[in-house]
């Protein structure tokens, strides 16, 4: 027997795709040098929320869901990221 | 719906004496409820449980999916996917395994998956231990799920067929566990009445499924996303979804109550629902047991009785939700009342049964002298002879000379 009368506000369910905005708590912000950027694609490799996007001459990111962690700018192995805080920029 | 293997030994088509322990006890009646999917991982003392289990599945009696799965962890995951698939499921284990179980464990209730496990009640390390007691099942009494207590192999069988029912009921949703002391119930042997399949069968219908969130192909959606917080609505999402869960919860009082009526009609053998009142009416003064121990509790308030002292017994059988009008009603026909635990609460410095029933008492009128008593622990007996001092100690605080602390059983056996 399936309870198709059981009450609909049950237990939690999801039928649309939401999202919470990762960037929201953001406090430093990765900016590219695009000079310096050769497209070697190391952040995006690390970038642990895939937030990095690909553009026709260098890379940048979704700040939707960058939460400014500055794991690319550590690795980025022509230092072609810096963070900057949100405050200022 | 699973189809069953006719083999009569088994399955008997009329009711059926057997003798068995109550591990075997309870797992003849998940062959009798008919799981769709059983998962399980070995653990004293429910071990012998499990190798049922799989014997009758391995034997064609148990239609059911059997998942052996690495740990207990992964057991209850497993049923909760197979919960939210339609299937009708059930697992069993103790201490350690339900420790290890506990992450599901607690989120089991919040999705209102109806499952059945049987906790085989053991004491909770450390010291060291693998004998019965009920801190185990204690550990996690404010979890969410529905607690049942038997008393023996018998009710051991017919509340796991019943846990089915009361998991299912529309009312209610909730996961349950049915509990049964570990050496004391899970290896005590005693002669059985196996109810007929088919009236089984009659009596629970087939797997209720919580549609609401029943896995669809034709439905996607994701199950338990965030809800609370601070955003819009957060707050009151969270606090609706507590909210029903609760009212289910003191739903399950009524509908335990209605499937115990309906059990001893269809069955013959009439169990107290929520708590059963031995030879209370005219007492003096009450011993309260959950359990294995009121068995020999009642000998004890036998024996009493025929030295001319008015004593009863009240056993606890629903521990969660806690039946308080019940145990009110039972505790205003005496002068003082002892509270025999099994465990302990490590915060009151008493057993989790004394202050359960201490919170009962606040809220009535009936305010009584009560004596902490806490026995049994990994695996000790609990005698006539130490009921016959619980007794004596009650009368002493029917008299107004009231311990402060737990009179522990079995301080110097």
């Amino acid at each position: 027997m399936t309870l198709r009368n059981v009450p609909d506000n049950m237990c939690p369910i999801a039928t649309e795709y939401t999202t919470m905005l990762t960037g929201d708590w953001r406090a430093l912000r990765p900016i590219v040098d695009r000079d310096r950027c050769v497209k070697c694609a190391t952040c995006w490799l690390y970038c642990p929320v895939q937030c990095v996007v690909e553009k026709a001459a260098w890379f940048d990111f979704n700040y939707d869901f960058c939460k400014g962690c500055g794991i690319c700018a550590e690795e980025c192995p022509h230092r072609a990221i810096r963070m900057v805080e949100e405050a200022e920029g | 719906m699973n189809q069953l293997t006719p083999n009569s030994s088994l399955m008997p088509n009329s009711s059926q004496m057997i003798v068995c322990d109550g591990n075997e006890a309870a797992a003849r009646a998940v062959v009798l409820a008919r799981p769709d999917v059983v998962s399980v991982f070995p653990i004293t003392p429910q071990s012998s449980l499990v190798e049922s289990l799989s014997q009758f599945v391995a034997d064609g009696v148990l239609g059911a999916e059997l998942i052996n799965a690495e740990g207990e962890h992964s057991v209850l995951s497993a049923l909760q996917g197979a919960c939210l698939a339609g299937a009708r499921t059930y697992t069993a284990t103790s201490g350690p395994g339900l420790a290890f179980m506990f992450e599901p464990y607690v989120r089991t209730p919040g999705l209102r998956l109806p499952m059945v496990v049987s906790l085989v009640t053991r004491d909770m390390l450390s010291p060291q231990c693998v004998w019965g007691g009920q801190q185990d099942a204690m550990s996690v009494r404010e979890c969410g799920w529905i607690q049942i207590y038997c008393e023996d192999v018998q009710e051991v069988l017919d509340t796991v067929v019943m846990a089915f029912k009361l998991a299912e009921h529309k009312d209610v949703l909730l996961p349950v566990n049915v509990c049964h002391d570990g050496n004391y119930l899970s290896y005590g042997v005693s002669r059985v009445e196996m109810p007929a399949a088919g009236l089984v069968d009659e009596f629970l219908g087939e797997a209720a499924v919580n549609w609401h969130i029943a896995l669809d192909p034709a439905r996607p959606m994701a199950v338990d996303p965030l809800t609370g917080g601070t955003g819009p609505g957060g707050a009151a999402s969270f606090v609706g979804y507590r909210k029903s869960q609760v009212r289910a919860m003191a739903n399950a009082l009524r509908v335990f109550s209605d499937i115990h009526a309906e059990w001893g009609e269809r069955f013959g053998r009439h169990w107290a629902p929520l708590v059963e009142e031995y030879r209370l009416d005219d007492a003096d003064i009450a011993i309260v047991t959950i359990g294995s121990m009121t068995g020999a509790g009642k000998d004890a308030v036998d024996a009493a009785r025929d030295r001319g002292e008015k004593v009863g017994l009240i056993k606890v059988k629903m521990y969660r939700p806690f039946p308080r009008e019940a145990m009110v009603a039972a505790l205003s026909k005496v002068k003082a009342a002892a509270i025999v635990d099994r465990s302990v609460s490590f915060a009151w410095e008493c057993g989790p049964l004394h202050q359960d029933v201490m919170t009962a008492l606040f809220a009535s009128p009936a305010r009584i002298p009560l004596v902490g008593c806490i026995g049994g622990l990994a695996g000790a007996d609990i005698t006539g002879e130490h009921f016959a001092r619980v007794i004596a100690a009650t009368f002493q605080a029917a008299g107004g000379d009231i311990p402060s602390s737990p009179v522990w059983l079995n301080e110097h056996d």
